[in-house]
């Protein structure tokens, strides 16, 4: 009744469907009112396909929804309807084959996903029910039930923290298997609950399962003995998700909310959305011409045979009478029928086998990459990871690249530098750093100059050290605070110098800035000491440890871009603490601070340097009840949470006074300006995508050599439109055509990237761009506007060497990475970034590849590659990329070639066997054609040819444009290669043709028969497309030369085998010695070797001829490479070269 | 732990986050192994095909070709080859009425004789051929038409032929033996040959029938039912071919090692040609003695029973006298063939020569200045 009511007052029952009711430990909240268990799903999860009862039926129907399986079953199907030339064997074994095959894969994936299922399932868990311990197995828990989960064990399903074994009512998860992040978090009891959970009469009520990780509302109802009962907010800091494991703590108990396949674990596990490769896109479009011309032999044929037909005598000899049923048939049918049998007949144009090659290519293809020892990383013993082998290829044909910034081009391992207060610059300077940047201060290693008023300075580090959410980690074996010896944030990253011992204490934070800060603190003196019950406790620069009561942590979010705390200082007073960008700072303290603080801000940022702005605020009492009241309001809400605490945050946090600014140093990736160098060398434009501030990301695009010395910039961003002093609306139009004069239409026409070189002479331009200006341009007032904005910020990106998008949403990056893949000629493109604010535009490019980073692993989880760093992008790319894509598109083409010539010679002997539908070749050689004369070399063609290698691949990054834009697959090659297939088919049939005008082909007189025929092409045709592919490997491993000596060899013995016995269970002995008498008869021998020589003759002649004219014989590296080497070392540990600064002049506003 | 946690990712997760929290824990070391293969660095044969390479073996290729060629064509060239169309299409042909007359019922056998004169002698062993034009073998209907479990000697094939052998597979209620189209349609027409001395006398000259059929069709794929013994108890039950004169146990009675199934005609015949125009051994003239030519210049009778319609469907029937070189029977492409790919490659190597040696002297000259 009560809880009736309280619904109805906080419109709980309009939205009854949005949440679910808990009972916690199935106890029904009041005696009157009659308890009804509701129905939610048990806690099985349920990550498996099939059951042994619907695999068969339910995997094949998955099967055959794939076009070109369905298409194989109809082929199929007719061959055993229809009255057909070739035996449903022909193509039924292939397709059966497949069809094993894939459903072997599949079975065998599913069933390890059955294992790993029952394991999970059958885990044993406690759960409490009336006062007992009870062991059960994990799937039997129910929503409701109370579960204890001791240390270092994973939730059984996603649980409301009720008890923990801990004084303050904490426990630490870490949720390394969820989204990779291996810090420890802290999660919060609820309050106020009783410590005896067999009395606790308490229901829960939140919102229906979904699957953010980071999202939780709910409210939790407490009665008591019939009073009124209490109520509970319940977020994300309560819930403990399934998959999590428990760390630092000894036990807890909770109870069940989410089970089973509604545990956000589960719901995460959706797979995500097929990304299709260009690559397949042209098989398909080749497909569609294959399927043209397959459609067009069997209506030429059938109409040619009812021409035939029509002449009398020709139809129905004496010699070869018509059956009673076929004389039956009706006319049309008939006709139906034989057009069936034509399609039938020519089928093998579109091989079964090529799926399956190039399913098996790109499978084990992408075996090399995580394979490959360069992508091996030793700080964090990874390799590279491949999530999908469907986008092998793709790697070769990158256009445009779009990078993080933090975390991908830098190595998001901060280091405090220096810090600023009301003007005054410090700079820490470590004796035994790396870094000899000028220094302004040279004053006593480790002390601060007395500039600012000390009052100030403690002021300042007060609020570095209490403005974070970082935790002090813990060790269970040494007491807490005293010099711990702990390796958490910097696994031994290169550029750390040992520090003396009490300094090494471990912090854990989910922002290397944070961390950074902190110690940054530590070493003016101000040490965090920890978090315990509410209270920060902080070791003072005069060894005074003062206490903070920690009220409230308002968050950070990318939004607004800033983050507060609200403690209590032991004198009573109320302080609030903000730190965050300057931007979103600056409007919010008094104006006349700005000045001073802002000029260091710049500076800092010029230089490349992260910088964050401190400011505090003294609370009155009662402005403080405001907050308090507001916020406790709003963390109660289980609608519109986020909107009202955010209302609630920039109410707040207004009217402060500014302390100072922080600069935090990111250090460039090892070999970034290399990598970037090489990718644009490649024709590859890459464009950064930051949240970071301009001046620190422009000062990164400069490290890192996207922007040159002679880089003209483009800038459109907030500074420039408000330059002018009109609306902005109006000078972004202004600027937008201007750059557009400057940037496409003055520039001189270049030939589609391809041909463009490094000369001087050309221009170049770099783009920058901010948020709220793409924001401009992308939803602009008018709706004409809109469009032509975008067209025109289109070309002009376009034209830009590199671009430069900074102050980005994530949500925003995605959208840019859409413009431009949906942009004209849809290019390709690729996306890399670190951390969970990449996931998007990682999702909306072709290519997502993700950096085993520090930000946790929801990038790496979301791409098709991870790689361990930046650096490993341009092997991928110029590398591996560049040989899967000459592979699988020579691959592709190879398929449909030796299918064209393998079908031509049936096709044009129809034309002398009176249209009948006679196969010229037997259904053995039919069969095994595909699967397996000639699939062998084509396979181990793919998977290891190189037909440049490695080394001068990664050395000449212009070569990755000869493949660029789809080049192997257009149409033109398309072309040359059906031709060929054309050519060498004409050449096969009519070659055996005029030898066979005299049948009498051995020395004693004997004659051949169409079996012979038959044969001596096929003979022919597996040569020489063997040979073919054997001309066209640059690359011959000893696997290359098995399996080409070896598969012809195989049908030679094949071939003799199979016509050397009588087959008991053949109907038709029509093989029988035709092989062995073939090889008796010289001139069967002699049409053979010159049919063979005479097809390669334009091949070896193309390839002679082609060969001057290639620009990059495999000669000896070039010298200026191993230059670039020496370079680089240097750059990267230095990464802000003091031009910065000169280039400025360069920028056009 | 996940639940798909056989999953890399998961583990890749798992095992970091317990490498830098565990720390002493078990690290497990992914370090790829380096070995060639996994790395691609197998040790690799890179042949680059260039001019220098190739130029030779088109000369090479092209010397090769031209000789065998010219040996080819010498040779086919040498064959004796004798062609005679004996149809009776035309109304002057002697078998004019035997074509004209023919009907399947009649039972007195209809001959005509074909005189010819040979220009040349016939040194070495000649081959008989007949002929057939726009007889579809090779039509589908008509390939398929056979049980060759039945020609193998098979017992119940004998007594239950296949289905493929519709509409030929039963005739009064009796399986026919040997049964489909292939079979029913033997060539039946008896050729004859005469030398016509000076002095007008007829000197039957000697055809061997045997050695005409593959060895292995002979001896393994085609066998009587039961041996070769007693063929008529053998192919009881049986029924001829529709359109044959005689059942297959009475092909060649005079030799119990070609009769039956192992008829050598019969067998020749089973070998269904490969174009609407074939020709198929019928006999061999054996060269006597070293002196004399097996076919002396001069006049010559072909006589024929003519059994065989062919004009129903507008077919041509021949008799072809041939001798059998090396390369098999007269036939000019392979000679040509091979004569003009080796011009070519010749051809090809000296224009490639000139261009290679052209393209040489540009690349290097500019290199001069620099």
């Amino acid at each position: 009744m009560l809880r009736r009511r309280l619904n109805r007052l906080l419109g709980g029952d309009e939205r009854r469907v949005d949440s679910r009711t808990i009972y916690v430990g199935h106890r029904s909240s009041s005696t009157t009112e009659a308890f009804i268990p509701p129905k939610f799903c048990d806690n099985r999860i349920v990550s498996s396909k099939y059951t042994v009862w619907n695999f068969l039926p339910k995997n094949l129907f998955e099967q055959f929804r794939r076009i070109a399986n369905f298409y194989f079953l109809i082929i199929f199907l007719v061959q055993v309807i229809v009255d057909t030339p070739t035996s449903p064997v022909t193509s039924g074994l292939p397709l059966f084959f497949v069809i094993t095959v894939t459903a072997i894969k599949q079975g065998y994936e599913d069933w390890l996903r059955h294992k790993a299922d029952n394991e999970v399932n059958k885990y044993p868990v406690t759960v409490l029910e009336q006062g007992r311990k009870i062991r059960k197995e994990s799937e039997k828990i129910k929503v409701g039930d109370v579960v204890e989960v001791e240390e270092d064990e994973t939730f059984p399903c996603d649980l409301i923290l009720l008890q923990s074994s801990r004084d303050d009512d904490t426990c630490f998860v870490t949720t390394a298997s969820l989204d990779g992040e291996s810090n420890h978090k802290t999660h919060y009891t609820v309050p106020d609950t009783e410590k005896d959970l067999e009395s606790l009469n308490a229901t829960i009520e939140c919102e229906q399962p979904q699957p953010d990780l980071y999202k939780f509302v709910g409210r939790m109802h407490i009665y008591k003995n019939e009073q009124e009962p209490a109520v509970r907010s319940l977020g994300p800091e309560n819930l403990l998700l399934k998959g999590a494991t428990l760390k630092n703590t000894q036990k807890i108990c909770g109870v069940a909310v989410y089970t089973g396949m509604e545990t956000k674990m589960a719901l995460n596990y959706q797979g995500k959305s097929q990304k299709r490769s260009a690559v397949e896109k042209s098989i398909n479009a080749f497909l569609l011409v294959y399927l043209c011309i397959l459609v067009s032999k069997a209506l030429v044929c059938t109409t040619l045979k009812y021409v035939w037909q029509s002449k009398p005598g020709q139809d129905e000899p004496w010699y070869n009478e018509k059956t009673q049923r076929e004389k039956d048939t009706n006319l049309y049918l008939k006709m139906f029928t034989d057009f069936l049998s034509f399609m039938v007949l020519f089928n093998f144009i579109i091989p079964v086998s090529m799926y399956v090659t190039v399913e098996m290519q790109k499978f084990l293809g992408s075996f090399f990459i995580t394979w490959d020892k360069d992508f091996f990383d030793p700080e964090i013993k990874e390799g590279a990871l491949v999530n999908t082998s469907d986008l092998n290829e793709e790697l070769g044909q990158v256009e445009y690249v779009f990078t993080d910034k933090t975390g991908t081009l830098t190595q998001n391992n901060m280091e405090f530098i220096e810090c600023c207060i009301d003007g005054f610059q410090y700079k820490y300077r470590d004796a035994n750093s790396e870094l000899d940047g000028f220094c302004v201060t040279d004053g006593p290693v480790n002390k601060v100059q007395e500039k600012a008023g000390r009052e100030r300075e403690e002021l300042f580090l007060r609020a570095l050290c209490l403005c974070h959410t970082v935790q002090v980690k813990e060790s269970t074996k040494q007491s807490q605070g005293d010099g711990l010896i702990d390796q958490v944030d910097g696994f031994g990253v290169d550029g750390e110098v040992p520090r003396p011992p009490q300094e090494q204490r471990g912090f854990i934070a989910s922002s290397p800035d944070e961390v950074a800060l902190v110690k940054g603190a530590m070493r003016y003196g101000f040490t965090f000491l920890g978090l315990e019950s509410k209270t920060m406790k902080i070791l003072t620069r005069n060894n005074d440890v003062e206490m903070y009561e920690l009220l409230h942590v308002l968050n950070f979010d990318p939004v607004r871009r800033r983050m507060s705390v609200i403690v209590r200082s032991k004198s009573g007073d109320t302080l609030l603490f903000c730190k965050g960008a300057d931007s979103s700072i600056f409007p919010r303290v008094r104006q006349e601070e700005v000045e001073r603080i802002r000029m260091n801000v710049e500076r800092n940022a010029t230089e490349g340097y992260r910088t964050l702005c401190v400011a505090y605020k003294y609370l009155s009492a009662e402005e403080y009840a405001q907050a308090d009241a507001g916020l406790r309001e709003a963390r109660l809400a289980l609608q519109d949470r986020e909107e009202q605490l955010i209302t609630i945050y920039n109410q707040v946090e207004t009217g402060m006074s500014l302390i100072g600014a922080t600069a935090v140093e990111d250090r460039l990736q090892e070999e970034a300006a290399e990598t970037m160098e090489a990718l644009q060398g490649a024709g590859i434009k890459v464009w950064v995508l930051t949240g970071d501030k301009m001046e620190t990301a422009k000062s990164t695009c400069y490290a890192c050599r996207l922007f040159q010395r002679n880089t003209e910039l483009l800038e459109l961003t907030v500074r420039t439109l408000d330059d002018g002093g009109r609306r902005r609306e109006e000078r972004l139009h202004e600027l937008l055509l201007e750059y557009h004069k400057k940037a496409v239409q003055d520039a001189p026409p270049v030939k589609a990237g391809v041909t463009r070189t490094w000369s001087s002479a050309t221009q170049d331009y770099g783009f920058i761009i901010d948020g709220a200006t793409l924001s401009m341009v992308l939803n602009s007032s008018s709706e004409s506007n809109s469009s032509r904005y975008k067209n025109l910020f289109l070309q002009i990106c376009q034209n830009c060497a590199s671009v430069l998008c900074c102050r980005m949403a994530p949500l925003q990056k995605a959208q840019i990475v859409k413009m431009v893949k949906n942009s004209k000629g849809s290019p390709i493109t690729l996306s890399i970034g670190d951390g969970a604010n990449d996931v998007s535009m990682i999702l909306e490019a072709h290519v997502g590849i993700g950096i085993k980073g520090k930000e946790g692993r929801q990038a790496v989880r979301n791409s098709d590659y991870a790689i361990p760093k930046l650096k490993h992008l341009k092997k991928l790319l110029l590398a591996h990329g560049h040989l899967y894509y000459v592979r699988i598109a020579h691959l592709v083409q190879y398929f449909f070639y030796k299918n064209l010539c393998f079908i031509l010679p049936q096709f044009l002997y129809q034309f002398f066997c009176g249209y009948s539908q006679q196969p010229l070749y037997d259904a053995a050689y039919l069969t095994m054609y595909n699967i397996c004369f000639t699939s062998m070399p084509i396979l181990a063609y793919s998977l290891l040819e190189q037909h440049i290698c490695m080394e001068v691949l990664l050395d000449n990054s212009t070569l990755y444009r000869e493949i660029a834009k789809n080049a192997m697959l257009r149409w033109g090659p398309f072309l040359y290669w059906t031709l060929l297939g054309v050519f060498h088919g004409l050449l096969f049939f009519f070659g055996v043709r005029y030898l066979f005008s005299n049948p009498a082909l051995q020395d004693n007189g004997q004659v051949f028969g169409n079996w012979s025929y038959g044969t001596i092409v096929f003979t022919v045709l597996v040569f020489t497309v063997t040979l073919k592919l054997a001309l066209d490997t640059r690359h011959w491993t000893w696997i290359n030369h098995f399996v080409i000596w070896g598969s012809l060899a195989f049908y030679m013995f094949f071939s003799f085998f199979w016509g050397g016995i009588i087959w008991p269970f053949l109907k038709q002995q029509r093989l029988y010695f035709v092989f062995a008498n073939m090889l008796s008869s010289v001139s069967a021998w002699l049409v053979i070797i010159l049919l063979i020589l005479l097809s390669l003759l334009p091949e070896i002649l193309l390839v002679v001829f082609r060969k001057p004219r290639g620009p990059h014989a495999r000669q000896k590296k070039p010298v200026q490479s191993s230059m670039g080497g020496n370079q680089s070392p240097r750059s990267s540990a230095r990464p802000l070269l003091m031009r910065t600064f000169s280039d400025e002049s360069n920028t056009v506003i | 732990m996940m639940a798909s946690s056989y999953n890399a990712k998961e583990e890749d997760g798992h095992n970091s986050g317990a490498s830098n929290n565990g720390g002493a824990g078990v690290v497990k070391s992914k370090k790829p192994d380096n070995t060639a293969f996994k790395q691609q660095r197998l040790p690799a044969w890179q042949p680059i095909l260039t001019a220098g390479t190739v130029l030779p073996a088109f000369f090479v290729i092209g010397l090769i070709f031209i000789p065998i060629g010219i040996g080819l064509f010498v040779s086919s060239n040498n064959i004796k080859e004798f062609e005679i169309d004996y149809t009776g299409v035309d109304i002057n042909n002697p078998c004019y009425n035997c074509a004209k007359n023919f009907s399947w019922n009649s039972t007195t056998p209809c001959v005509c004789s074909v005189p010819f004169t040979l220009e040349q002698p016939f040194e070495s062993n000649v081959f008989m051929y007949y002929g057939l034009s726009n007889f579809y073998q090779n039509h589908r209907r008509y390939v398929k038409s056979r049980d060759d479990s039945q020609l193998n000697g098979d017992q119940s094939a004998l007594k239950n032929p296949s289905k493929e052998c519709e509409p030929y597979r039963t005739s009064e209620g009796q399986p026919i033996a040997p049964c489909g189209a292939i079979a029913n349609s033997l060539f039946n027409d008896t050729l004859e040959l005469y030398h016509i001395d000076s002095n007008g006398t007829r000197n039957t000259i000697p055809l061997v029938k045997k050695g005409i059929a593959w060895w292995t069709d002979k001896h393994v794929k085609f066998r009587n039912p039961g041996g070769n013994n007693n063929l008529t108890v053998a192919f009881q039950g049986t029924s001829k071919p529709v359109n044959w004169r005689k059942p297959v146990y009475e092909l060649d009675p005079s030799d119990p090692e070609n009769n039956g199934f192992i008829n050598e005609d019969f067998i020749v015949w089973m070998r269904t040609a490969a174009l609407p125009t074939f020709r198929k051994l019928y006999r061999i003239i054996q060269k006597k003695s070293s002196t004399t030519p097996t076919l002396p210049s001069g006049k010559y009778l072909l006589e024929i029973t003519y059994n065989y319609p062919v004009l129903s469907f507008d077919g041509r029937k021949r008799m072809i006298l041939s001798t059998i070189s090396w390369m098999g029977g007269k036939n000019p492409f392979l000679g040509i063939a091979y004569i003009t790919v080796g011009s070519i490659c010749f051809f090809l190597g000296v224009v490639l020569l000139i261009i290679h040696h052209k393209y040489d002297t540009r690349n290097n000259s500019p290199d001069i200045p620099n």
